[in-house]
C-alpha cells in the first residue's frame, strides 16, 4: 500500500515539475481552461445575486385597496379594521389620503401643481398582507375585497415577480446548458494537451511498454498530468471570479445605496469553491481519459 | 526455455524476414545468433519479446506458447525477461538511477528493495558511483552497460540482446561479451544477436547462423 502510495507521490511530483518547465505553454493552457471554468461559474455567481435580490422583496406579495373617493374616510379606517380581523390577512397599513397627500406633497417636488388641484385627489388605500402559509390565499383575499361596495380597485404586485422569478429560472436553465458545453470545452482542452504530451513522450512510452509497463502504469502519470491541468485552472477561475466581484463591488454597493439598499455582491461560498475545485480537477482527469485511451495504444515498440 | 518451432514471418509488404526457423534453447544455455544484416536475427528477438507476432508457426518462450498470450498479459511476460538494445533506449531525462530503477517500479518493488537490486546491477556492469549521472554524460559503451544493468536488475530468467556491441569499439565489445558470459556462468539463459564474428571468435558458446531467414548451421563455437 505504501509503495503504491508512493508512486502516486512520485506521479504528482513529476506532473507538477513537467507544468514548471514550460510556464509560458502551461499558463496558455491554464488561462483557456481558467476562463472556460469562470465564465459558466461567474454568470451562476451573477444570477444568485439576482436571485437573492428578488428574494427581498417578499412583501411583493402585498397588495393594495383603493377605496372609492366618496367613501369617507371613517369608514375607510372601519373597514380596514375588519379587513385586519380576517384569519387569512397577517396584518394591514392604512394610509388615509390626507397624510398621503401631505406625503406626496413633500416627497415628489410637485407641491406647487397639487396646490393648483382642487380637492385631494388621492383614494384611502390599504396595504394587506396575506397570511402566510395554507391560510394566505392571496387571490381569495383580493377577490374577497373586490366586492366590497367601498372598493374602487385592488391592485395585486405579484405579476411582475412571478416575471422576474421566471426570467431567472430561464437564465439559470441558460447558465446550465453554458455550464455543460464549457465543461466538455474544458475536457477537450485537456484532452488535446495530454495527446501533445503523449506525442512528445512517445519515446518513453515505448521504452516502459518494453520492460514490461502495463497500461495503467503508463497512463498513471498522463492522468495526473490531466488533473493538474484542471486544478491550476479551477484555482485561476476562482481567482478571476473574486478579483471580479471585487472591482464590481463598490459600484455595486454605490448603485444600490441609491435605493436605500445595503445590498452587497455575495461571491463564492466555501461549499461552491470546493464544487469548482472538484469539478475542474474531475474535467482535467476526464479529458485526461480520453486522451490516453485514444493515444497511448498507437504508441508501440518498434 | 526458448523454442521456435518453423516460425514463419511476414512484414505487411510481402517480404520474409523468417522463413522456416526451428531451434530450442535450453535453461542457463548462451548462445550467439549470427548472420549478415537482414538475415532475421532481430526478427527473432522481436517475436521473442512480442514486439511482433509470427505469421506461423510456434514461438515458445519458458514453455509459454507466446501466440496464447493477449495483449493484456504483454507487459507481465516483458517483465519476466531481460532485454537489451542496440540503440540503448534509455530515458535521457532521468538518472542512470532511475534508468535502471524502471523495471523494478513497474514490477511494484519496494524503495529498499530498487535500491538494492539497482546498486547491485550497476555493480556487475562496473558502474556503481553513477547512480546520479544523466546517462547523456556517459560514453556509449558506459550507456550500453546501462542499458544492460536495466535488463539485470529484475533479475530475469533470460536474457536477450539486439547487437549489444553494434556501437562499441573492440575492447568495450569484448569486454561486454565477458559480462554476458559471466551472467550464464550463474545461470541466466543468454541469446545475442551480433554479426560481428570475430568478436565471438574465441568464445566456445554455441551459435545458429541465420541466413535469408533460414537457420543454415547450428553449433559450438571455437575450443
Amino acid at each position: 500500500m505504501r509503495r503504491y502510495l508512493d508512486l502516486h507521490r512520485q506521479n504528482l511530483v513529476d506532473a507538477v515539475r513537467r507544468l514548471g518547465r514550460q510556464p509560458v505553454a502551461t499558463l496558455l493552457t491554464v488561462l483557456v481552461i481558467a476562463i472556460a471554468i469562470a465564465l459558466p461559474a461567474g454568470l451562476r455567481v451573477l444570477v444568485n445575486n439576482l436571485a437573492s435580490l428578488s428574494g427581498g422583496w417578499q412583501s411583493a406579495a402585498d397588495f393594495t385597496v383603493y377605496f372609492k373617493r366618496d367613501v369617507p374616510t371613517e369608514r375607510a379606517r372601519a373597514l380596514s379594521r375588519e379587513v385586519a380581523a380576517r384569519a387569512d390577512v397577517a396584518g394591514v397599513q392604512f394610509i388615509d389620503r390626507a397624510a398621503a397627500l401631505e406625503e406626496f406633497r413633500t416627497r415628489s417636488g410637485f407641491g406647487a401643481a397639487l396646490d393648483a388641484l382642487e380637492g385631494n385627489p388621492l383614494p384611502d388605500t390599504l396595504v394587506v398582507r396575506p397570511a402566510s402559509g395554507a391560510a394566505g390565499d392571496v387571490e381569495g383575499v383580493a377577490a374577497a375585497l373586490r366586492k366590497l361596495p367601498e372598493t374602487d380597485l385592488v391592485q395585486l404586485d405579484t405579476q411582475w415577480v412571478a416575471r422576474l422569478r421566471a426570467m431567472l429560472a430561464l437564465a439559470r436553465r441558460i447558465v446550465d446548458l453554458a455550464t455543460a458545453l464549457l465543461a466538455i470545452a474544458v475536457a477537450i482542452v485537456v484532452g488535446n494537451t495530454i495527446r501533445l504530451e503523449i506525442q512528445s513522450r512517445s519515446a518513453e512510452i515505448e521504452i516502459t511498454k518494453l520492460v514490461g509497463g502495463t497500461d495503467g502504469f503508463i497512463r498513471r502519470p498522463f492522468l495526473y498530468l490531466g488533473v493538474c491541468y484542471g486544478l491550476a485552472g479551477a484555482v485561476l477561475a476562482w481567482a478571476l471570479i473574486f478579483g471580479t466581484l471585487a472591482a464590481l463591488g463598490p459600484p455595486v454597493r454605490a448603485l444600490a445605496s441609491l435605493y436605500d439598499s445595503r445590498f452587497a455582491l455575495a461571491g463564492l461560498s466555501l461549499r461552491e469553491t470546493g464544487v469548482l475545485l472538484a469539478a475542474g480537477a474531475a474535467l482535467g482527469w476526464a479529458g485526461a481519459i480520453l486522451a490516453t485511451a485514444r493515444h497511448l495504444r498507437a504508441v508501440e515498440p518498434r | 526455455m526458448i523454442r521456435f518451432e518453423n516460425v514463419h514471418k511476414r512484414y505487411p509488404g510481402g517480404r520474409d524476414a523468417l522463413a522456416g526457423v526451428t531451434f530450442s534453447l535450453e535453461r542457463g544455455e548462451l548462445a550467439f545468433l549470427t548472420g549478415p544484416s537482414g538475415a532475421g536475427k532481430s526478427t527473432v528477438l522481436r517475436l521473442i519479446a512480442l514486439i511482433e507476432r509470427p505469421t506461423r508457426g510456434t514461438v515458445l518462450v519458458n514453455d509459454q506458447n507466446t501466440a496464447r498470450i493477449p495483449r493484456r498479459r504483454i507487459p507481465g511476460f516483458r517483465q519476466r525477461l531481460g532485454v537489451v538494445f542496440q540503440d540503448h533506449k534509455l530515458l535521457y531525462d532521468r538518472s542512470v538511477f532511475d534508468n535502471v530503477a524502471l523495471p523494478l517500479v513497474i514490477a511494484g518493488a519496494g524503495r529498499r528493495e530498487i535500491e538494492k537490486r539497482v546498486r547491485a546491477a550497476l555493480d556487475q556492469v562496473g558502474l556503481l558511483g553513477r547512480e546520479a549521472s544523466p546517462p547523456i554524460t556517459l560514453s556509449t559503451g558506459e550507456q550500453q552497460r546501462v542499458g544492460i544493468a536495466r535488463a539485470l536488475a529484475p533479475r530475469p530468467d533470460v536474457l536477450i540482446a539486439d547487437e549489444p556491441t553494434g556501437n562499441l569499439d573492440p575492447a568495450l565489445s569484448a569486454e561486454i561479451m565477458q559480462l554476458f558470459a559471466r551472467f550464464n556462468e550463474v545461470g541466466v539463459t543468454l541469446l545475442i544477436a551480433t554479426h560481428d564474428l570475430e568478436l565471438i571468435e574465441h568464445m566456445p558458446h554455441r551459435r545458429l547462423r541465420l541466413v535469408a531467414g533460414r537457420i543454415e548451421s547450428d553449433g559450438a563455437g571455437a575450443h
